[in-house]
């Protein structure tokens, strides 16, 4: 339930702009920058490839795991 | 002109850092233009348009860098892309950090598991990918990207509302969650009222002026400006504003947006009689009679927005920050040696709100952002008669940084203004916060004095600040900065506004 995450203590995972991740430290904030960069070298059409993939793959690990 | 390029393979840096650096270099002694960007098309395209382009460039990919100088000569252009390269070199490690960050989501997930909130600022067309993922592995998003499609967002917010979680945006730019601040966001303290917000900037101004009257909120959540359309049906605002009536911690709800579809409007006023929370809705430019006769409590503006939510809080009554008293006051000591007033904003809501609050009065404005009734400018570039421009807008920031972050076109434009005889009162922002520049105040004090001594004029100038003593600039400072110059500062833009008001009206 959304509710129940007000109140938490927010931990973040930041993709782009690397400022965003220096302010949350700054402010205690756990935080995790990633040095993200277009998938696949910014190749659509393989980076479409990759996702059928990962999202048969996730297919796969769901049906084993309701065995 | 010498031009001269360096291109480095699979190096990849954010936007924002290239663009800051690209403006910062290109303020340096001979040098006429710059471009320091990611090989994307719209790099090329800046290239080509600026008769930059090299045929090295050819056959490169969103994951090469491209750093491009023009300069008077190869020496100052060849001291330009080191000095590019010198603050890039400053800028690749992240402070505080000894090991390498990760390269992807998955990564970063590995190392901080717990993670429950994923900020994402990445090129739009990937924005969706990397959110789609967050939401599938049950973490809240904050999407700053835009040019994500609507279809895009529904998807994104279907399948966020179908997990119970927050998909703030897309082209979200603040929020304050659980007391964390995120992107451009002010330092707000802690307290009773719950805002859900399509408007950023509008989100800014009435939380730092919640706190600024001595109040403190419990959540700020930014929906994006598209969240309330038919197509979007309001689900983020929903979704937050069921969360915020079952929160124990929020006495009082605030709505911000611009008004919703008709048929949102509906849903949304059955949903917010069941809250049996007090609520104030701010629907920028919508009759708040409409409002008043559903049984809510209407704003006219943010500041008021921030006042009704104060005296819900308290139960006691708050004012204005300044006094209309004190505002006339002000406007009486000032004289305009031009009839026309310009508005230079970083903040869209804020360039709306002075619009429609001037509009009655001067009769006839343009603007790039006009709102109903004022006038679509011809060109963007050149002002003319009383206009009120929002700097942050596309036609601006297209390859440029935010003027909130980079004053680089904002101090241009000021020159400008100032030069022009026909103006008499400059009025502007100056949104403190994370993320904004550090010394806004002091850039714009730099280039309205390089305006008054190359021009010879001093036309009147007033400046709002939308921030709390909190924030990392030093509100103080800044307002001082600004002071000595010679400019009448204001707590809001609606304080701003009203002295401009004022000061039209005199010199009619």
């Amino acid at each position: 339930m959304l509710k129940d995450f007000f109140g938490k203590k927010v931990k973040v995972i930041n993709l782009g702009i690397a400022s965003f991740a220096e302010d949350l430290r700054k402010q205690g904030v756990e935080t995790i920058h990633t040095d993200w960069r277009p998938p696949a070298g910014g190749n659509k059409k393989i980076q479409a490839l990759l996702d059928k993939v990962a999202s048969w793959q996730s297919k796969v690990k769901s049906a084993k795991g309701a065995r | 002109m010498v031009i001269s390029h360096l291109i480095k393979k699979q190096t990849y840096f954010d936007s924002v850092t290239l663009m800051l650096i690209g403006s910062q270099v290109k303020k340096l002694p001979g040098i006429d233009s710059t471009v320091v960007g990611m090989c994307t098309d719209y790099n090329i395209d800046s290239l080509k348009r600026l008769s930059m382009y090299q045929s090295a460039f050819d056959g490169l990919t969103p994951n090469d860098l491209i750093i491009c100088v023009k300069a008077a000569d190869k020496q100052t252009a060849d001291a330009g892309i080191a000095e590019v390269e010198k603050r890039l070199a400053s800028r690749k490690q992240p402070s505080g950090s000894a090991e390498l960050p990760p390269s992807s989501q998955e990564e970063a997930a590995s190392r901080l598991p717990e993670a429950n909130m994923v900020v994402i600022s990445v090129p739009g067309e990937y924005a969706a990918r990397e959110a789609e993922q967050a939401l599938n592995n049950g973490r809240h998003v904050m999407l700053f990207s835009d040019n994500v499609s609507i279809e895009e967002e529904l998807k994104l917010k279907t399948l966020g509302v179908s997990k119970e979680l927050l998909v703030m945006g897309p082209d979200c730019g603040t929020a304050i969650i659980n007391g964390t601040p995120l992107a451009f966001a002010n330092a707000v303290r802690s307290g009773d009222i719950g805002i859900v917000a399509a408007s950023g900037t509008g989100l800014q101004e009435v939380t730092s002026t919640i706190h600024r009257l001595g109040c403190g909120i419990t959540q700020a959540i930014g929906v994006g400006g598209r969240d309330l359309s038919e197509k979007i049906g309001g689900k983020m605002t929903l979704l937050a504003t069921r969360a915020l009536a079952e929160d124990p911690a929020t006495k009082v709800i605030v709505m911000l947006s611009k008004p919703p579809a008709e048929s949102v409007l509906k849903t949304l006023y059955a949903e917010l009689k069941n809250v049996g929370k007090k609520i104030v809705i701010y629907f920028i430019g919508a009759d708040p009679k409409a409002i008043e006769a559903q049984g809510f409590i209407a704003a006219h503006n943010l500041e008021d927005a921030a006042i009704k939510a104060c005296d819900l809080s308290t139960g006691k009554s708050h004012n204005s920050e300044m006094s209309e008293d004190q505002i006339k006051k002000a406007a009486a000591s000032s004289k305009m040696n031009g009839k026309h007033l310009r508005g230079l904003y970083s903040g869209g809501t804020l360039c709306d709100e002075a619009q429609r609050l001037l509009l009655p009065v001067i009769g006839e404005i343009s603007s790039n952002t006009p709102v109903k009734g004022c006038k679509e400018m011809p060109d963007v570039y050149k002002s003319s008669g009383h206009c009120i421009i929002d700097l942050g807008d596309d036609n601006f920031t297209r390859g440029k940084a935010h003027p909130m972050i980079d004053p680089a076109y904002r101090s241009e434009r000021m020159l400008q203004e100032i030069a022009d005889p026909d103006v008499g009162l400059i009025i502007f922002d100056v949104v403190l916060g994370y993320g904004s520049h550090l010394d806004m105040a002091g850039e714009m004090v730099a280039a309205i004095e390089e305006g008054r001594k190359k021009s010879g004029r001093k036309p009147l100038l007033a400046a709002c600040i939308c921030g709390t003593r909190e924030d990392p600039q030093n509100y103080a400072q800044q307002q001082k900065i600004l002071e000595d110059a010679g400019i009448k500062v204001f707590p809001t833009n609606v304080a701003m506004v009203s002295f401009a008001r004022h000061c039209l009206e005199r010199n009619k």
